[in-house]
């Protein structure tokens, strides 16, 4: 078990030693975000853009056009709404590569509060054209994806995140980045997780497996583009689903998977998500048991789905 | 300033004054007065002081044009267009379905054009981007920024002086076209920009005061700024909106979103020494 954050710095140091091509931003939370490890490193590939979050983004993009890829750093709230126009008009429209990574994500942030607590980014980037929005499910994955990025032609959000997970993967597990993986069979229901809620599911379908309920578990990491044969297939083999994010209900992943199977092939779906509500301060399980996003919420929510089912 | 270049850059300018105003008639619309207002600067940095081509596009180490006041894109394009990147036939496209000439610079659909500026501040930023990224590769390009006035409303314009004169980029110029006004109003009834020159200087910007029409003091600022070490610098250009047509100079309206009857084109190509038709 490793924090998200830590596995985020660790990941990009290891990562520099094996290519030279990248730079790290940072608007002065290199301990949140965890690029502080980075920085110990190679403080020389490391752009330190004070709480200058607009000047940031913008910036990134001027550097990607003299042929550096920028992973420009900051928490979940200022990168999805202080610096959205920003990563729309600099970065997205004219189509530069830079790897936007977001720390502090939904209620996962805990005793900070509200205002730090990012509810919104995975609506709001959804909603941008241009760009991949990816939010992996662990260490491993965070850690594969990065290359994979860094490879790419698109900008990308990625969403690192910040409290511990446990391994939702094996260490050397080989990854087809952009699918939807079945982490868990069943043909009662299926829950679409991402994000900390993927090894709450995980659990959710082992304890419901021993209730005599069978269900298909996807780690829905990309979010844009969406595997939506995964999707597809899941509503026609199973017939119903639950979609389950540390954020608002609204345009997340509930929204993203609601479009695809209204228009494709519509099943019962249950959201597990906030409920269009602030949070507040308090420990992330605390957080994430008051706002309804454990495990039991889950189980709940499959139960529920099931009955609408018939 | 020898006489053969002094008239090599006033053909210039007027041949930018009357593509602006050929192509803001073809348009319908567009941004006439901030355009007009900064066609000397434009037209010096385009003949004369960049290492900026349609065969050197491709170079990291060309220097780099930002039009932060993306809305007086017309300038820009009218610059590219006497430098060889298009064709003048593309002046009909401005602002039209399909067009290679959008309402505001689009780097994907116009050669030459650095960065979809016109979201005001953020051009300036991507400049420093431009200036510290060749720093960083020890290349000697260059990059200039234009803003405008009003631009520096914005508080990422101040976010980025900070930056700039903290990594100490002196490879990078921001020219303010201070012509006076912004799209509502003289900008001293908006919020007071004076003292300017103060306010860069207090943020560590080496800064010079010219009259943005005077190609002595244009060539004499950019010659200072390219001798600067260790500080961006930043050249305030007195302007006049809508310079070289006497029926826009320093009237609001032409700010945008209108274009001359054909009568008064015919008399701002005759302002601008040009009769014929582009």
């Amino acid at each position: 078990m490793e924090n998200m954050r830590d596995a985020f710095g660790k990941a990009l140091t290891r990562l520099a030693g094996q290519r030279d091509d990248f730079v790290v931003l940072d608007a002065d939370v290199a301990g949140g975000t965890g690029t502080h490890h980075f920085r110990a490193a190679y403080p020389d590939r490391f752009i330190q853009c004070a709480i200058a979050e607009q000047n940031m983004f913008s910036m990134a993009a001027g550097l990607a056009s003299t042929g550096v890829i920028p992973i420009v750093t900051c928490y979940g709230v200022f990168a999805s709404m202080r610096a959205l126009e920003q990563a729309r008009n600099s970065i997205a429209y004219p189509g530069f590569k830079v790897i936007i990574a977001a720390s502090h994500l939904g209620l996962d942030v805990g005793p900070d509060g509200a205002t730090h607590q990012a509810l919104e980014d995975i609506a709001i980037y959804r909603a941008v054209p241009g760009i991949q929005v990816v939010s992996p499910a662990d260490p491993h994955e965070l850690a594969s994806v990065l290359p994979r990025l860094l490879d790419g032609d698109s900008p990308v959000y990625l969403r690192t995140g910040r409290s511990p997970l446990p391994d939702v993967f094996a260490p050397d597990t080989a990854f087809d980045h952009g699918r939807a993986q079945v982490l868990h069979e069943g043909r009662d229901t299926a829950i679409l997780a991402v994000g900390v809620m993927v090894h709450r599911a995980v659990a959710a379908a082992r304890r419901l497996q021993d209730e005599g309920v069978g269900c298909r578990v996807l780690n829905m990491s990309w979010l844009k583009p969406m595997d939506e044969a995964a999707v597809l297939a899941a509503a026609r083999e199973t017939g119903a689903l639950v979609t389950c994010e540390d954020h608002n209900k609204y345009g997340g992943l509930g929204g993203a998977v609601a479009e695809i199977v209204g228009e494709g092939h519509p099943v019962p779906l249950r959201r597990v998500a906030i409920q269009d509500v602030y949070g507040e301060s308090g420990d992330p399980d605390d957080l994430a048991a008051k706002y309804g996003l454990t495990t039991d919420h889950i189980m709940a929510a499959v139960r529920a789905v099931l009955r609408r089912k018939g | 300033m020898n006489p053969d270049l002094l008239a090599r850059l006033r053909r210039f300018a007027a041949e930018l004054r009357a593509s602006i105003i050929v192509m803001n008639c073809h348009a319908g619309s567009g941004h006439p007065g901030g355009s007009l207002s900064c066609v000397e600067i434009v037209s010096w940095l385009f003949d004369q002081e960049m290492r900026f081509s349609p065969e050197n596009m491709a170079d990291p180490d060309r220097d780099r044009f930002i039009l932060s006041k993306g809305h007086s894109c017309l300038a820009l394009y009218a610059a590219l267009a006497e430098k060889g990147f298009f064709s003048k036939d593309a002046f009909r496209s401005l602002r039209h379905v399909d067009g290679m000439l959008q309402g505001h610079p689009d780097r994907l659909k116009t050669p030459g054009v650095e960065f979809n500026s016109g979201s005001l501040g953020q051009g300036f930023s991507f400049a420093l981007g431009c200036a510290l990224g060749a720093k960083r590769a020890g290349r000697r390009s260059r990059a200039y920024a234009l803003l405008g006035d009003g631009e520096l409303g914005e508080g990422q314009v101040w976010e980025a002086c900070m930056f700039a004169a903290h990594h100490a980029l002196d490879n990078l110029v921001a020219v303010v076209d201070y012509n006076k006004f912004q799209s509502d109003d003289l900008c001293t009834r908006i919020t007071a920009l004076e003292p300017l020159a103060a306010k860069f200087a207090a943020f560590g910007w080496h800064v010079l005061e010219i009259d943005g029409h005077d190609f002595r003091e244009i060539a004499n600022a950019f010659a200072r700024a390219r001798a600067m070490a260790g500080r961006p610098t930043v050249i305030i250009a007195h302007t006049v909106k809508g310079k070289g047509v006497s029926f826009m100079e320093g009237v609001p309206k032409w700010h945008g979103s209108l274009c001359p009857s054909g009568e008064e084109r015919a008399c701002a190509l005759r302002e601008c020494g040009l009769t014929e038709a582009l």
